[in-house]
C-alpha cells in the first residue's frame, strides 16, 4: 500500500504508540496515508479505537510476524 | 461532533501512581478530547522541575511484584525505596514505557491544561518556583467550572 510517512513504534508501550501517530497524522494532509510499525500486542484494539473516535480511517492493520502495521489516512 | 472533556484529580505523588493521570491525560488529547488535571496534596509532586522525587515504596504495597518475597520489615530498612524505585525505572525503560518526564511533556505539548492546588502550595509552603512554568494555581471551584461541563471525571 502507498503511503506518505512512516512511523517506527516499535519496542514502544502503551500510550506510546497512540501519542505518536496522533502526532505524526498532524505533520500530513487530509486524505494522506500514515503507516505505523509497532510491536505492543495492544496497539491493535488502541489503533481501532483511535481511529473511531478521531475520524481518521484505519484502511488496514495487519501483523507481520511480532511487528503489527498499520496504514491509516487522514482526516 | 461538540469536543469531549476529561477532568483528572491527581492526589498522588508516587512514580507508580503518576502514570494514569499523565497516561489518560495525554491519551485523550491525542483523541480529541478538552483535558483539564487538578493537582493537589502529594500530587503537586508531579509538577516539580525535578521529578526526581517521585519514587516508589515497596512498604504498605502487598501487590507490588518483587524479585524475591521480601518481609515488611526488610522492605523497611534504609535504601530499599531508592532501590524498589531505580528497580522500577529500569523496568519502565526496558518494556518501552514512557517515563513520567516524557508524559507530562507529551500532556503539555498536546494542550493538556494543569491546574495547582493553592491551598495545598500554602499548606506545605511550597515554592512556585519549584513547579514546572504554564501551571494555573486555584482550589475546589476553579477544578469545578470545568468538572462540571465534562464527561468523564476521575479521582486518581
Amino acid at each position: 500500500m502507498d503511503f506518505n510517512k512512516e512511523l517506527d513504534a516499535r519496542g514502544l508501550n502503551c500510550p506510546l504508540p497512540i501519542l505518536k501517530t496522533k502526532k505524526a497524522l498532524g505533520e500530513l494532509t487530509t486524505g494522506q496515508v500514515l503507516k505505523v510499525i509497532s510491536t505492543d500486542a495492544g496497539s491493535v484494539k488502541d489503533m481501532e479505537a483511535f481511529a473511531k473516535q478521531t475520524g481518521n480511517e484505519l484502511l488496514s492493520s495487519m501483523p507481520e510476524g511480532k511487528e503489527y502495521v498499520f496504514f491509516l489516512k487522514k482526516k | 461532533m461538540t469536543q469531549k472533556k476529561l477532568a483528572i484529580i491527581a492526589t498522588k505523588g508516587t512514580l507508580d501512581m503518576a502514570y494514569p493521570p499523565f497516561i489518560l491525560a495525554s491519551t485523550a488529547a491525542a483523541l480529541d478530547y478538552e483535558v483539564q488535571i487538578f493537582f493537589t496534596f502529594y500530587g503537586l509532586t508531579l509538577l516539580r522541575k525535578d521529578l526526581s522525587g517521585v519514587k516508589i515504596s515497596p512498604l504498605a504495597n502487598p501487590a507490588m511484584p518483587m524479585p524475591v518475597p521480601m518481609p515488611v520489615l526488610v522492605a523497611a530498612l534504609p535504601g530499599m525505596e531508592s532501590m524498589a524505585t531505580m528497580m522500577m525505572k529500569q523496568k519502565i525503560k526496558k518494556k518501552g514505557v514512557a517515563s513520567i518526564g516524557e508524559l507530562r511533556a507529551a500532556c503539555i505539548e498536546s494542550g493538556v491544561k494543569f491546574i495547582g492546588c493553592e491551598m495545598t502550595v500554602d499548606l506545605f509552603d511550597f515554592k512556585r518556583e519549584d513547579f514546572i512554568d504554564g501551571i494555573e494555581y486555584g482550589g475546589a471551584s476553579t477544578f469545578f467550572e470545568f468538572a462540571g461541563s465534562t464527561d468523564i471525571c476521575l479521582f486518581v
